[in-house]
């Protein structure tokens, strides 16, 4: 039997996320070294046709109205009761907010080893090793995968796309639900989309985006001015818009927006890998920060060591003065 | 009845960290350590839902640093009823996510709640995150990633955020596993002389525990993360940087 790389298909709306994608490209990518296939777990409500468009050797399809969401429970369980069987090499899952409640779930279920944050997962010899981005992204772990089965929850944007097309989709493999779904205990799921937002920061071509090194709401206003006089849009970080002091349309990162502006200022933000998720892709990034340790300046193209309200002021008396 | 939040510190990423030299853990000695931010939203959730439902609010933690006391207390003085301290073998050491939750377990089993709180997750959680592992271990629903929550019949309504906005509303029936990423306001504030008090009319109940297997994460080696060749750094007083940002603007169009 040809060991297997299993892959979590993330959906959402009837679509795969991009993360899924980029798994499957991991996948096959380890599955050439290894001589494995690629397997795709797709579950949810009438999705079977989603596999056709899935770059994998076969894909497992699970439906059931319980999993049209892909809620915690209810995917987890569904995995917890293929594996044991179809015991794949290694089970990879987004470490977004869907894969994370499923990840460690079945990994702590079945007493699997689990790897999260991981942004790097490569031979080394005859032996696999996951790197995970850990403490806010200063620091990294290099993790030997022992022999037993493994579950990887991976970073999205941290691995190439499968840019190949097998050209044919792979075997699609149908299973009935499994019974844990007759007992679940997540009752409704629905999902929600937010209000439109007065400015489309996805949309802006240039973005000053401001963390928690600001201190104070109302040092936001110098922020703001900065923008103005750059004629960007004011984004933040998640902490601000967790304090209430900008709304959740401004954020950026993870659970926020995605922006791929020609200008990201970053002014007094850490670069947390949930933040660099949104905005690495960045024509040109330059980021203030005190601290000349902060995993901004790892995609920064531009970084300047400074207090950002010395560098707002400077640069104000400059364009406005 | 009982809402159990469980609390921990972590090492203060915004500080300098430094590598052991045994290559495979932070140099503890040279940490400060705060408590995860993510907690504090956790128990700020967890006092809501008891004062909405009377529930008792239960703070329970594992001391991995020798100083959880602090937080501890400052969860009493916000309003938790009890605080439970588990103390082993593993002062100062790095804890894996599966065996701290094979060390909550019983306790968590002896309480009975119907919540358990924990924070989303925090910096050092190699192995995933804590509430999922602690649901699968406990044979509950879970949701992490949570941003608000509400007890109503015999069943608790959460919301989980997704991305660029997108949430889920789940029920959960009872009891359930919550990680939290932001309680549905800011934490309270507690005065320092408030805890003060506390530390002085109430006490932090102790329990010995022994350590699981699996204690510690099974990293091979620690590093940190080569910047060098991307960021190029602008130098100079505040003045220069101002001029040296504009030029590269300039050069590029954008102003
Ligand atoms: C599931 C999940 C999803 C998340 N999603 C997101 C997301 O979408 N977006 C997001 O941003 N975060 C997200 N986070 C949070 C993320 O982990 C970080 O906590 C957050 O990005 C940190 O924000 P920050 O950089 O503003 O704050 P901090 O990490 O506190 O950094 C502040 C920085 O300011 C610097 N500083 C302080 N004072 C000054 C000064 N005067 N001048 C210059 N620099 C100064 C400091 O050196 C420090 O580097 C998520 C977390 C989780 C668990
Ligand atoms: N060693 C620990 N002691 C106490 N609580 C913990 C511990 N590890 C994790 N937690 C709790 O779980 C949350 C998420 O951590 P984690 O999932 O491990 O990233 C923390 O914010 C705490 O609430």
């Amino acid at each position: 039997m040809t060991q297997r790389i299993a892959v979590l298909v993330e959906h959402l709306e009837g679509q795969p996320t991009d993360v899924t994608f980029e798994l499957l490209g991991l996948a096959r990518r380890i599955a050439n070294t290894d001589g494995a296939s690629v397997q795709a777990y797709l579950f949810g409500e009438r999705v079977g046709h989603l596999a056709e468009s899935l770059p994998a050797d076969s894909v497992t399809v699970v439906e059931h109205s319980a999993l049209h969401h892909l809620a915690p429970e209810p995917t987890a369980r569904v995995l917890a009761a293929l594996l044991p069987a179809d015991l794949p090499r290694l089970l990879l899952v987004p470490n977004t907010s869907l894969g994370m409640d499923v990840a460690a779930w079945v990994a702590a279920a079945l007493e699997w080893p689990l790897v999260a944050y991981c942004q790097a997962l490569e031979h080394r010899g005859s032996r696999l090793v996951a790197t995970a981005q850990l403490f806010g992204g200063k620091i990294l772990a290099d993790v030997t995968l022992d022999e037993r089965p493994t579950v990887i929850a991976a970073l999205a944007g941290a691995f190439a796309a499968d840019a190949v097309n097998p050209g044919a989709p792979g075997k699609i493999e149908r299973r009935d639900a499994p019974a844990e779904l007759a007992a679940l205990r997540t009752r409704s799921v629905v999902l929600e989309r937010p209000e439109a937002a007065d400015v489309d920061i996805t949309r802006a071509e240039k973005i000053v985006a401001v963390g928690r090194g600001i201190e104070s709401k109302d040092n936001l206003e110098l922020a703001e001015q900065v923008a103005q006089a750059l004629g960007a849009v004011l984004a933040a970080s998640r902490p601000l818009v967790d304090a209430g002091w900008l709304p959740r349309s401004r954020q950026v990162g993870k659970s926020g927006l995605k922006v791929k502006p020609k200008l990201y200022f970053a002014l007094g933000i850490s670069g947390a890998p949930e933040h660099l998720e949104g905005m690495k892709d960045a024509e040109l990034i330059i980021a203030v920060n005190k601290d000349p340790k902060a995993p901004i300046f790892g995609v920064a193209d531009y970084g300047a060591v400074a207090d950002l309200f010395e560098v707002s002021e400077a640069l104000l008396e400059r364009l406005e003065g | 009845m009982t809402i159990v939040v469980v609390m921990e510190q972590v090492p203060d990423v915004v500080e300098e960290l430094a590598i052991a030299p045994s290559g495979t853990d932070l140099d503890r000695d040279a940490v400060s350590y705060v408590l995860n931010e993510y907690d504090d939203h956790a128990l700020e959730e967890a006092l809501l839902l008891a004062e909405a439902s009377g529930d008792e609010v239960v703070a329970v933690g594992i001391d991995t640093t020798g100083e959880l006391d602090q937080t501890l207390y400052t969860a009493l003085a916000k309003g938790a009823r009890r605080a439970i301290k588990l103390t082993g073998d593993f002062e100062g050491t790095w804890l894996s996510t599966r065996a701290a939750a094979r060390l909550l377990v019983p306790v968590i089993q002896e309480l009975g709640p119907r919540l358990v709180l924990t924070g989303v997750q925090a910096p050092d959680d190699l192995d995933g995150q804590l509430a999922p592992t602690l649901a699968a271990l406990l044979g509950w629903p879970h949701a992490s990633v949570v941003i608000g929550s509400e007890l109503v019949d015999g069943v608790v309504q959460v919301r989980k955020e997704l991305w660029g906005g997108i949430t889920m509303t789940l029920e959960l029936e009872l009891p359930a596993v919550l990680g939290v990423q932001a309680a549905r306001q800011a934490p309270r504030y507690v005065p320092i002389s408030r805890v003060r008090q506390v530390m002085r009319e109430a006490s932090i109940e102790t329990r010995e525990v022994e350590a699981p297997d699996g204690l510690v994460p099974a990293v091979t080696t620690l590093r940190v993360p080569e910047q060098a060749g991307r960021a190029e750094i602008l130098t100079g007083s505040p003045a220069e940087i101002a001029d040296r940002i504009i030029e590269l603007l300039r050069a590029r169009g954008l102003l």
